[in-house]
């Protein structure tokens, strides 16, 4: 364990770093006094329940919401991200749940939507191309890049959104839920993105609720719970700790579920014995 | 089909075997009549609109589709199209403005009394009237931005605001006559072009499509793209240009075409390739469709809000001198009434949505030419504004519920 820590330290430079961020709604705190780093080439997973603070944590990376406190430095010097342009602007790509595309537009226009080619005769041949060397190296399945992306599947408008954020040559990517909409293939797909993306020296910030996914490329896990730092685990860490970390205790819902089944699984094998089922 | 291995190399993007690519002339209907049926009308309920209101009014009085009557309709559309055109920006971001009317009032009046109450050169008033448009719109902006004041109360507080304006600065007389003879009236009223210069301009627009068509069609090969077929392009030129071409021979069998149309098309073309071909037009769509995933994408949405109401007001500032000219007159009625649906009216029937994010300068063209055969044909028959009134309303109905399940339709065909 601590040797991978060491090397997880030795892969580059930092390039964010919050220290002490918090975010009220109103009386809500939706995230309190939060520290969180990433490096380049390194790839944190962002793990909690529902609630816990992950999508605010990154549309405040995002520019999308302002913290209330706390700094972010990002590649050694203290931004700060009034708005979504600024964070793009600065080298931080994000790829939101929702995915942020507009439906009406095919696409090529989706892609660019913001960084047009040539603004007052805009490129079209040359967006286009450029659209499709991206999805290409994400081995994307879209039909057509000029069907509006309200013909796209779930899967589909996924990989869009994903090309977009590799536009602009990001130096850090947010992904919220990557996988969550993907097949089999696809999520595959996107995870050797993932690795590829590193392996270029990028910071990737993933937050997943499959710790399948998490665990096969995250090089560190973060855990948040009720909006504030609950651990960092490696990848090899146990499930039991991952899972106690989220939920906040060992008697939690999930190990209770495991519990209750293994009762209802041997009780069902005793009975079985006994009772004859027609 | 060939096998990939000995045919050249797929285009980037024919190589998923999924998609159907129609080619060729009987591709393009097809791929057209599926467009259609999956509620992708484009200007298509239009056409067949306009067709079958000529072909009533037509049989009804053969004087509708006279020369003559034709280019008086020319001469009457371009002041509300003009305003239509603004009325297209907005609805563009899924907004509207209810104030246009009020707004061409005003400025109508303004032209009225600064050139010739007094004493301004006429361009001065012209210009201080769109300004005046401009501030106005830019006013609803600001109300809608900063304070989140819906368009449809803060443009029709507006509307009567305005409305106020324009009597007041008319005041008792209740109207001012603009002089016969000025190159402002002979522009809303007689001036047309000479006959060579409309057969030339009929010829500008099949020329601009073939040369940018076959410009794109060398790119897109260059590139490794498919292009559309060369033949196809050419046969849409040769329609297109001889249709242009027999209109304006029609046309000026009678007056000829009406400069102040030009005028009207010219801003079309101008907003039509605003619209589609720039990164301003662009971002209306995106805004008009997904307002915040346009901010997230870094678009400046306030801006772009911004851009739609001042350009909507000026179109109607614009509209409101070119109906002083055609009237020559700025009086208390100018600018009520119906102008304000008539302009709404054109945008919808044209075929750019209410609901935003779909729409094309070209509908505020056509529109307006359905409303304004309307009117014609009705005056023409005779028939009071009562009768014109509740025709207009039923056109519009009509309009917007086509617009509706047309919207309904693409939402289950899986298209924006």
């Amino acid at each position: 364990m601590i040797e991978s820590l060491e090397g997880s330290a030795s892969v580059g430079e930092l390039v964010l770093s919050l220290r002490g961020i918090s975010k009220n709604f109103g009386a809500v705190s939706a995230l309190t006094d939060i520290d969180f780093d990433v490096h380049a080439g390194e790839v944190v997973a962002l793990v909690g329940d529902n609630g816990a603070g992950k999508s605010t944590l990154v549309k405040i990376l995002a520019g999308v919401h302002q913290p209330s406190s706390g700094t972010i430095n990002f590649r050694g010097r203290a931004v700060t991200l009034p708005d979504p342009r600024a964070a793009l602007t600065l080298g931080i790509a994000t790829v939101f749940q929702d995915l942020a595309l507009c439906e009406n537009l095919d696409v090529v226009a989706n892609i660019f939507l913001g960084n047009e080619l040539s603004p007052l005769r805009l490129d079209e041949v040359a967006m286009e191309m450029r659209a499709w060397t991206l999805l290409n190296e994400l081995s994307a399945r879209i039909p057509s890049v000029r069907e509006a992306v309200a013909s796209l599947s779930g899967g589909q408008r996924q990989t869009v959104a994903i090309a977009r954020s590799l536009l602009l040559e990001p130096k850090l990517i947010l992904l919220d839920e990557p996988t969550a909409a993907l097949g089999v293939a696809q999520t595959a797909e996107v995870l050797n993105l993932i690795d590829r993306v590193r392996a270029r020296g990028l910071g990737v910030v993933m937050i997943s609720h499959n710790m399948e996914d998490v665990r096969a490329v995250a090089d560190r896990i973060v855990v948040l719970r009720l909006g504030r730092n609950n651990g960092v685990f490696e990848p090899d860490a146990s499930n039991q700790d991952l899972v106690s970390a989220i939920t906040g205790a060992s008697n939690n819902a999930v190990s209770r579920r495991a519990e209750r089944l293994r009762t209802e699984r041997n009780q069902a094998h005793g009975g079985q014995a006994g009772e004859q089922h027609p | 089909m060939t096998e990939q291995g000995n045919s050249a190399p797929l285009a980037l993007d024919r190589a998923d075997a999924r998609v159907k690519h129609e080619a060729g002339i009987g591709g393009a209907l097809s791929a057209f009549l599926d467009r259609v049926r999956s509620g992708d009308l484009g200007s298509l309920p239009v056409v067949v609109g306009l067709v079958v209101i000529w072909t009533v009014f037509t049989s009804l009085n053969p004087v509708f589709v006279s020369s003559s009557n034709l280019v008086n309709l020319l001469f009457d559309c371009s002041t509300v199209g003009v305003i239509a055109l603004g009325i297209v920006c907005v609805l563009m971001v899924g907004e509207i403005d209810l104030s246009v009317g009020s707004i061409s009032g005003f400025a109508s009046a303004m032209v009225g009394t600064l050139w010739v109450n007094q004493g301004w050169p006429v361009a001065l008033a012209i210009l201080a009237a769109l300004a005046f448009g401009a501030l106005i719109g830019s006013l609803y902006a600001l109300l809608f931005n900063r304070l989140g004041m819906p368009s449809f109360v803060s443009t029709l507080a507006g509307l009567l605001a305005v409305l106020g304006m324009q009597l007041y600065i008319l005041g008792s007389t209740g109207s001012i006559n603009l002089p016969y003879g000025s190159a402002l009236v002979d522009f809303g009223q007689l001036m047309v072009m000479p006959k060579w210069v409309s057969y030339t301009l009929a010829v500008i627009p099949g020329l601009a499509m073939l040369i940018t068509g076959l410009r794109t069609f060398a790119r897109r090969r260059a590139a490794n793209l498919s292009a559309p077929s060369v033949a196809g392009l050419v046969l849409r030129v040769a329609v297109i240009t001889v249709g242009l071409e027999l209109i304006v021979a029609y046309l000026n069998q009678s007056r000829g075409i009406p400069w102040m149309f030009g005028l009207f098309v010219g801003l079309v073309v101008a907003m039509n390739y605003a619209l589609t071909r720039t990164k301003w037009g662009r971002s209306m769509t995106a805004v008009g469709g997904n307002r915040e995933a346009a901010r997230r994408a870094g678009i400046k949405v306030r801006a772009i809000y911004l851009s739609a109401f001042a350009l909507c007001s000026l179109f109607a500032a614009l509209g409101g001198v070119l109906a002083a000219a055609r009237l020559a007159s700025a009086s208390q009625q100018a600018g009520t009434g119906d102008v304000n649906l008539n302009a709404i009216a054109a945008a919808v029937i044209g075929g750019t949505s209410l609901f935003g994010g779909r729409g094309s300068a070209y509908s505020a063209l056509l529109g307006i030419i359905v409303i304004q055969s309307i009117a014609s044909g009705l005056t023409l028959l005779d028939l009071s504004s009562s009768l014109r009134y509740m025709i207009t309303g039923a056109v519009l109905a009509i309009a917007v519920i086509v617009d509706s399940l047309a919207r309904r339709s693409r939402a289950s065909h899986g298209r924006a």
